[in-house]
Order: structure tokens, then sequence, then C-alpha cells
């Protein structure tokens, strides 16, 4: 297990300003993973990206690349090959003089470089565009070439800085595939930084969950989703309802005042616990079969379903169905055991998971225009 | 002239160009008259004091009251031994003060460059300070500094060294032009590259670039057409001083500039009106062509014009 660990970071701690970026980030990664950073934006994703160039120096702990310590090795020196988020192709050079780039650098003659440049523009499928200026290409374009400069190098880790984020919706999705296709054809590992949930568990060997400069889980994509650590990782990765529990046994929880077989165990007695429970494995059910009841008090068309929220006992509930059913009508509820997630309370906990609004920032602007209202009543009375 | 700075090969002109296409169309009914309207000054500013004064060089060149039309005057800027090396020394004088400069200007403009925004403008105000002096008075004090018994012969006094001439030599002369236009070297470099896109120097040093490559294949390329702007605007007033090459030779050094305000100045009745005209024809065309062949160094496209 150890031997073919490629990269190792104990111990990273990174500060700006007094502002601690990576707090004491600990993460091994294996040779030949896909592997991909995902969190919000100021989670700490790129600077860890950046540890792992060289363009940044953590101040304190170390980095490993194939056990050696590379802490003091500059971005030039490493085996490490960056996809920046914005391309950074030289604007000054062709799109075979950009892929060559790196071989010019390293001293390779010409007529070694050419057949390898032509090899690379192969694999991005750019080799009618080797003349062509950089900004007369798109943004897709562009990604290739910066895919096939990066690469040409036979770098042993490439590092992707939210490359798809500035492309559109389609394109990304063939981008990921063939990211995907390149990185299965050449082995190397790629490290694979987003802030987007789907195309971190479509594409991904391993995800590593991170908020406020700490990795919050590291699984693979189904460990994510389906077995989330804490409240935080199953609120950003896909939707969930996220709500207190008390385990009363080994297999048997406690919510809204109703007990629920579920599979989990290892819990102390009357232990209080977050429970997960995903919008696709509610089942809604006539008023008196249900376990749990409640009423639709909104209903939105996605296409292939419905979602529908909730409201039992105040809070509210996100349930997706293939039929409808109309706002205001008493629901049951009814929850299968394997659908049933047990979490440990974090700092986290109440904090996501009641879908009154869809985002933080709608709950803070909600409670800001609330203590508005009221300064407005006080005032008039 | 900062306009003429900004169009570097590298510059985000694209997003521009954009927004200026799709304004275009919406404006094009109203605007052709408002336009027209808003050019007219220019227009006539440019009339007045540009293409006039053009004609009438392009007329004395050729014309004079008596012969009528002749190129006898553009001849003789050819054939007159003294002409030619007078106009020998300006190129030479000017391809020196303008490399000397080049070499001060770059190193200083990527220094400049690297440091906090802060100290930026703070520099920027120191390089752009004496400017806001007069050029014959700033070159007039150099000649009051490099006197005999001038400030510097006065410090080296006190070390024991006897009085230098400094004055009269043909390094005092490169010195007032180094001296006087080297912030038009400074500052078109200086833009150039503090437009330069920190990614790509980051790229650079990720494709193995150490400080050396990432100056010449990635630092250099893009900033070359500062260095062109830079170059047109220190060599193009070199070539044609005369007021520096009086106050640091004390006239023992003729430049074309000389030559050109000699003919007018001193020789006007006997034809020297002719005559000048006719040089400053020949050195406009001449540097046209210099400035012509150094944009093609430039990106193909793109080319800087002064």
């Amino acid at each position: 297990m150890k031997e073919n660990m490629i990269l190792e970071l104990k111990n990273i701690t990174v500060s700006f300003d007094g502002e601690t970026v990576l707090d004491n980030l600990n993460l091994s990664i294996r040779d030949g993973e896909f592997v991909t950073f995902l969190g919000a934006s100021g989670c700490g994703k790129t600077t860890t990206l950046r540890v792992i160039a060289g363009f940044i120096t953590p101040d304190s702990g170390d980095v490993f690349f194939d056990g050696g310590r590379i802490n003091d090795l500059p971005p030039y020196k490493r085996q490490v090959n960056t996809i920046f988020q914005r391309y950074a192709l030289f604007p000054h050079l062709n799109v075979f003089d950009n892929v060559a780039f790196g071989l010019k650098v390293a001293g390779m003659k010409k007529e070694e470089i050419r057949p390898k440049v032509e090899e690379m523009l192969e694999l991005v499928n750019m080799k009618a565009f080797a003349h062509r200026k950089i900004h007369t290409l798109s943004g897709g374009q562009q990604q290739r070439v910066a895919i096939a400069r990066a690469l040409v190098n036979s770098p042993r880790i490439l590092l992707l800085d939210e490359p798809l984020a500035a492309l559109d919706y389609k394109l990304r999705k063939d981008m990921q595939n063939e990211l995907r296709r390149i990185q299965r054809a050449t082995g190397i590992t790629f490290i694979f930084v987003t802030h987007d949930q789907e195309e971190a568990l479509s594409m991904s060997d391993t995800v590593v969950v991170m908020n406020e400069g700490k990795i919050q889980q590291i699984g693979s994509p189904t460990d994510i989703y389906n077995e989330p650590q804490n409240a935080f990782v199953a609120d950003f990765i896909g939707e969930s309802n996220i709500i207190d529990g008390v385990m009363l046994e080994d297999y048997k929880v406690r919510l809204d005042g109703r007990d629920f077989e579920c599979l989990d165990k290892g819990f102390a007695p009357k232990e209080p616990v977050d429970v997960v429970i995903r919008p696709e494995d509610v089942d809604i059910v006539p008023l008196e079969k249900g376990k749990l009841e409640g009423e639709v008090t909104a209903i939105t068309f996605k296409g292939d379903y419905y979602e529908m929220i909730v409201d039992v006992c105040g809070f509210k509930w996100m349930v997706q169905a293939t039929d409808e059913t109309k706002v205001g009508t008493k629901v049951g509820l009814i929850i299968e055991p394997d659908a049933i997630h047990i979490m440990k309370k974090s700092k986290y906990s109440g904090m996501f998971g009641d879908y009154s609004t869809f985002s933080d920032e709608m709950d803070q602007m909600d409670a800001e225009e609330e203590a508005l209202e009221q300064m407005e009543e006080s005032d008039n009375a | 002239m900062p306009e003429s700075v900004n169009k570097g090969p590298s510059s985000s002109a694209p997003a521009g160009e954009k927004i200026r296409k799709t304004a275009k169309p919406k404006k094009k009914k109203a605007g052709t008259f408002g336009t027209a309207l808003a050019n007219t000054p220019f227009v006539v500013w440019s009339a007045a004091f540009i293409i006039i004064p053009l004609l009438f060089v392009l007329y004395y060149s050729f014309f004079d009251p008596e012969k009528g039309f002749s190129i006898e005057y553009i001849k003789v800027f050819f054939t007159e031994p003294m002409y030619m090396k007078a106009f020998g020394l300006s190129a030479l004088y000017s391809v020196i003060a303008t490399l000397i400069s080049l070499v001060i200007a770059y190193p200083f403009a990527y220094f400049l460059s690297k440091v906090s925004p802060a100290s930026q403008r703070l520099q920027m105000v120191l390089i752009m300070l004496p400017m806001w002096m007069n050029m014959l008075l700033r070159t007039y004090s150099w000649n009051q500094i490099l006197q005999d018994n001038g400030l510097i012969n006065k410090l080296l006094g006190v070390f024991g060294i006897s009085s230098v001439h400094f004055l009269g030599t043909p390094g005092a002369v490169i010195l007032g032009m180094v001296y006087n236009y080297l912030p038009y070297m400074i500052l078109p470099i200086y833009t150039a590259m503090s437009k330069i896109d920190r990614p790509l120097l980051e790229a650079s040093e990720d494709l193995g670039c150490n400080g050396f490559q990432k100056l010449r294949r990635v630092i250099f390329p893009l900033s070359l057409s500062g260095v062109i702007s830079g170059v047109i605007m220190v060599f193009v007033p070199s070539i044609s001083t005369f007021y520096i090459s009086q106050k640091m030779s004390l006239g023992k050094v003729t430049l074309i500039g000389d030559i050109i305000e000699q003919q007018i100045k001193l020789h006007y009745a006997e034809g020297g009106l002719n005559r000048g005209a006719a040089m400053s024809l020949v050195l406009m065309i001449i540097i046209l062509i210099a400035t012509f062949i150094m944009n093609r160094f430039s990106d193909e496209d793109e080319g800087v014009l002064m």
C-alpha cells in the first residue's frame, strides 16, 4: 500500500495575512488515481493544488513526492504539470509551439519534439489546428491545447484547476469524458479541482471534500454520496434531508417522534445523531398509510421527476417523485431502512438539510428581511 | 502618447473588440452625424497643424520662387559631404543613445513591474517628474553641470582629480539624448510588461522554465511591442535633435538637425529654407522607413506605430 503512494501531504498549514487557508491537512494519493478536490470557493482546494505545484510554500508541514520531501523544490523542477483555470496559453506562440514549449525548455532536439507534439495533438483531436494562433481558438479548443501542453512533458501528476468551469454545459460533459479517457490512456495521476459535485462524482476514483481549509471526507464517489460523514458533506453532495434523531439502540432510530428501522449501529444508547435521507428515497403514500404526516407546500416540475417540499411538523423535507401531488395535499411519508443514513453530530449539525430555502445565502436574506420588518413594526408602534 | 504605448500584441484586445463590434450597429443610424461632428475639431486640428505644414515642407523641398520645380535641394542632401557626414553622425549617435536607453530601461521596467503597486506609482511619478520641466532647461542644466568648472568637476576636484572636459565630446551629446528620452523608453516597456498575465509566468515555470528561461521565452517576446515602441520613441527625436548637440558639444558636433536649423536660420535668403525643407523631408522618409522595418519585428498582424 505504502509504496505506490505518489504524493503525500503531511500536516500542511498555509495562511495568508493571518488567515488560515489550509489547516493541518493530511492526504495521500496513489499513483495512477483520478482524485478530485471538491469544495466551494475559498475552501482551500486551489491552495492545496498550488502547494503541490510548488507555487506556494506551506507555513508548516511536508510535501512528499515518491517518498522524497519536495518542500523546497521550485515548480520548474517538479515532475508535475498544471492545467490552469484560464488555460494560460502563450499568446505569442501558435498551437504547435505552445505544446512544444516544455520540451524546448528541456533542451530536446527539434526532430524529437515534432513527433511527440503531433502525437499529443492527435490525442486531444487538435492536429488540424497546429499552426493556428491561440486567440483564434474557441474555449474548448484552448482547453485541449492546454491539456496537450501539459501532458506532452509526461508528468507524473497532472494538476487541473477548475479546467471546465468556463465551458458551456454540453461541452463540459464531453470534456469530462475526454479527460477520463486521457487519464485511463496515459495512466497519469490526475488531481482535479472543482466546485461542481456532479463533475466530481462522475469523473473521479477518489473524491476529497473540503471546507474551511480542512478535509471533510475522502472516499469513492459512491461512499461520499451514500455514507456522508457529516452534515456538510451530506448537504454539499446532492440533496439531503438532514433531521435531528436519537439512536435508540442498534438498528433503531427515532425521528419526529416515530421509530424507524435502519442499518446503522455502534452508537451509544440515546445518542443524538444527524439522520440523512435523500429526497429520492422518501415515498409519498396516502395519509393513513404513512409513518410521517405532512403537507405539500411547493412542487416544481424537473423534467423526469417532480420535486416537492413537504412540511412535517415545521421541518421542510424535499421529496422527489414521478407523480404529481397538488400543493396543500396532506400526505403520508414512508422511508425504507436502507434509505436511512446515520451520522455523528458535528459542528455542522443543524446548519443544513432543511428545505425552507435552498441556499445559506437565502436563509441569511430571509433572516435580515425579518429583522428589518420587525424594526419597521416597532418604529410604527 | 499613451495610446501608442497600449498597442501591444498581447493586449486583451479580443474582449475590447467584441464590445466594440456589438456596440457599433446600434450607434450606426443616429451616430453618423454626431460622430462626424465630434470628429470635426480633430480633423481641423490635423489639417491646420499636420497636413498643411507637411504640404509646406513638400512645397519648399521642390519649388523656389526663381527656378520653379527642382530636385536640386533633395539631391544636395546626398551629394554634399558635410550633410552626409552630419546625417551619418546623427544616425550613429541616435542608435547608440537608443541602445543605451534600452539597456537601462529594460531591466528598470522589469523590476518596476514586479514591485508593489504603491511603489510602482511612486516610481512612475519620479520618472515623469523631470519631464514636467522644459527639455531645453534640462539640457541647459546638464550643460552647467558638466562645465569645466561645473558641479561634477568641482566634486572631482575634492578628490584631487583635475578638471575633465565633458562638454564637446560625443559622450556628452549621447548623455543628453539618453537623459532626455529615457522615459519614452521606460514607459512603453513597463506598460507591456505589466500587462503580461501572471498565470502565463506560472505556466512557464510549471513547464520547466528557470528565471532566465522565463525571461527569454515569455517575458521578452511578450514585451517586444513595448521595446519597439520605446526604440522608435527614442530614436526618432534623437536623430533629429539639434539643441542637445549644440548645448552638449558646444558646437563641435554637427548633427543633421543642426544643419537644418542653420540653413533656415542663417541662410534663409540664399535658398536655405528650401534646403532645410528638403533635408527635413528626406529625414522624415528615412525615419518612416526605419519605423516600418522595426514594426516588422513586432507581431505580424499588430504593428506598433508611433
